[in-house]
């Protein structure tokens, strides 16, 4: 795997009023791999999320995106250069079709409709959703909406895909599906960072872990390495393993 | 993205498919329109009564401000109580302008809507930060303002308004003393250039930027829309229609004060047939204002004078009934064609 990194985050600190949810963050996402941010309830994970994606802004530190420095940047930039999210609580776009949700992600690149048009149809055939092109989202099953989030990132044909907790709450046969549809986004070139509970389901998919533990980064490596690690164990493993 | 994620072979007949249906769809919305204008062309040939031909130009009339509510309200989603102020503008600059300064009122009116456009990139960029029930009262005070201020702006004739001269029968003036079925014929057309913009923006990047914005500004944000433009950009447009509506108005009444176009009440009368009709929907304006203007118009001729305010207990009622039974308007009654979604098609 190539070591070229793709995302810098250099003494990244958010504080919320006086609770610091993220203390002098240092951490880095490869170009091409899959990589999982985990952590028990409470450790700054979807803030750090966050702070990639542009939906806040860090309150010091530094975040590069392919060598640039993006702190600054608004999620609307970030997203032009080539950084997408999914939300962990789906937010369609409830009064149009699936297929025009996914434009929206289309016209980043497309400035014709026609063009959008086509471009989601075919991301929404990559994700599997392609019979439900003319449906309204609010006739969609919870795991088709959860597709339709990643479909809707991936029409804006991202570098980096963030995304928040996309397999918690599936059926073991929906999670299945889920991953292999990962694997096939990060085949295709597109990096990937999933925040995510479920342990189970997330080692085998990773190459890489980062655990966060109250704000500050706690182990890095691969998840054999990671999960081995004492004070993960301690931090969490070992206080109480999550089955959700 | 270095290689996009690569396209299964199976896939480009369907999305063809899909693609070719939405295009009949729309294809098909332009025909309904067309014989639905050449109908109403036709109406004048019918309706020779003068005081019919009067309801029939402010229904369309207000068909066409409901319209370009419509692009602000129902598909951006901003809920303006304040657009009488547009209408104001518009009204103001056409009158001023050709009295003052013998500007035709053709110029004057898109002078006004350029005027109003301005203001309301102006307005938008202080207001767009409010969100919800505060941007919708902003605009209602700010509308108040403009009303305030009109009452007291000598130039403008404060409180006893502008009259325009009288003259002869003309298009390029647009007065017409003896037979008002010109006034039908600009406000159909005004109604069919609305509507048609509306049609366009319905399939263009910003008429779904403005849909997304409405549904869920985060996530459009996420996905690369820039929301205080796209809200800007819709508020303009729709205040530029209005403003031309308002020129318009001016023209066909021959005379404009503060409280015959800046009223609060007029904000709303722009509103309600957009509710009562279908919020968002490119027939669901047209639909509400064809009920209620000539509801209103008669109830008051038949019940009373025109400030007894009963045609706005009616149309209270009405709105009330609409939200309790249909609250997506009434178009929804209609087939699926007219009501805009492609829910048929599934």
């Amino acid at each position: 795997m190539s070591t070229e990194l793709l995302v810098q985050a250099r003494q990244v600190t958010r504080r919320f009023g006086g609770l610091v949810a993220n203390s002098n963050i240092d951490a880095e996402v490869r170009r091409g791999e899959i990589l999982g941010l985990i952590g028990p309830n409470g450790a700054g994970k979807s803030t750090f999320f966050n702070l990639i994606a542009g939906a806040l802004p860090p309150t010091s530190g530094q975040i590069l995106f392919e060598g640039q420095d993006v702190t600054g940047l608004p999620a609307t930039r970030r997203c032009a250069l080539g950084i997408a999210r999914t939300y962990q609580v789906p937010r369609s776009f409830d009064s149009m079709s699936v297929v025009e949700n996914v434009m929206i992600g289309s016209f980043v690149r497309h400035a014709g409709t026609a063009a959008a048009r086509h471009a989601a149809l075919e991301m929404l055939d990559f994700t599997g959703l392609a019979r439900q092109a003319n449906t309204l989202t609010h006739q969609l099953t919870p795991p088709e909406k959860r597709r339709l989030e990643v479909a809707r990132a991936l029409a804006t044909q991202p570098k980096l895909l963030l995304l928040d907790e996309v397999l918690t709450g599936l059926t073991p046969s929906e999670a299945r599906l889920g991953v292999e549809l990962i694997r096939r986004v990060r085949d295709a070139g597109v990096t990937v960072v999933m925040v995510e509970h479920v342990m189970e389901v997330v080692m085998p998919l990773v190459d890489r872990a980062v655990v966060l533990n109250l704000g500050q980064v706690l182990a890095e490596g691969t998840p054999a390495e990671v999960v081995r690690n004492p004070a993960v164990i301690s931090a969490y493993l070992g206080e109480r393993r999550h089955a959700a | 993205m270095q290689t996009s994620p690569s396209v299964p072979a199976a896939a480009p007949s369907a999305a063809n498919d899909a693609v070719r249906s939405f295009g009949v769809h729309r294809r098909g919305q332009l025909l309904i329109a067309l014989v639905l204008f050449v109908l109403i062309a036709l109406l004048p040939q019918v309706v020779q009564n003068a005081y019919l031909r009067n309801v029939l130009v402010l229904t369309l009339l207000y068909a066409a401000l409901a319209q370009a509510w419509n692009i602000l309200g129902g598909y951006c989603g901003q809920i303006s109580l304040g657009h009488a102020l547009y209408f104001g503008v518009g009204a103001y600059a056409a009158s001023k302008l050709y009295v003052a300064f013998g500007v035709l009122p053709w110029f004057g009116m898109l002078v006004g809507g350029g005027l109003a456009a301005l203001l309301a990139l102006v307005l938008g960029y202080g207001c767009f930060r409010l969100k919800g029930h505060y941007f919708s009262i902003a605009t209602i005070v700010i509308a108040e303002m403009g009303l305030l201020l009109a009452h007291n702006w000598e130039w403008l004739g404060a409180a006893s308004g502008i009259q325009w001269p009288f003259g002869p029968d003309s298009w390029a003036t647009l007065q017409f003393a003896r037979d008002k079925t010109p006034y039908v014929y600009f406000a159909l057309g005004l109604l069919a250039v609305t509507w048609l913009a509306c049609w366009l923006i319905e399939d263009s990047r910003w008429g779904y930027w403005w849909r997304a914005v409405k549904d869920n500004p985060e996530a459009a944000e996420s996905l690369g829309v820039t929301v205080l433009p796209s809200k800007m950009a819709a508020a303009a447009i729709s205040a530029f229609f209005t403003a031309v509506g308002g020129g318009f108005y001016a023209a066909f009444v021959s005379y404009v004060d503060p409280d015959s176009v800046m009223q609060f009440r007029f904000s709303l009368l722009i509103v309600l047939p957009v509710v009562l009709g279908g919020i968002g929907t490119l027939w669901g304006p047209i639909l509400g204002a064809a009920i209620l203007i000539p509801l209103t118009e008669f109830s008051r001729s038949y019940m009373g004078g025109s400030g007894s305010g009963l045609d706005l207990m009616i149309y209270g009622g009405l709105v009330m009934a609409v939200a309790l039974l249909k609250p997506e308007g009434l178009i929804r009654l209609l087939p699926s064609r007219f009501s805009g979604k492609k829910e048929a098609a599934r």
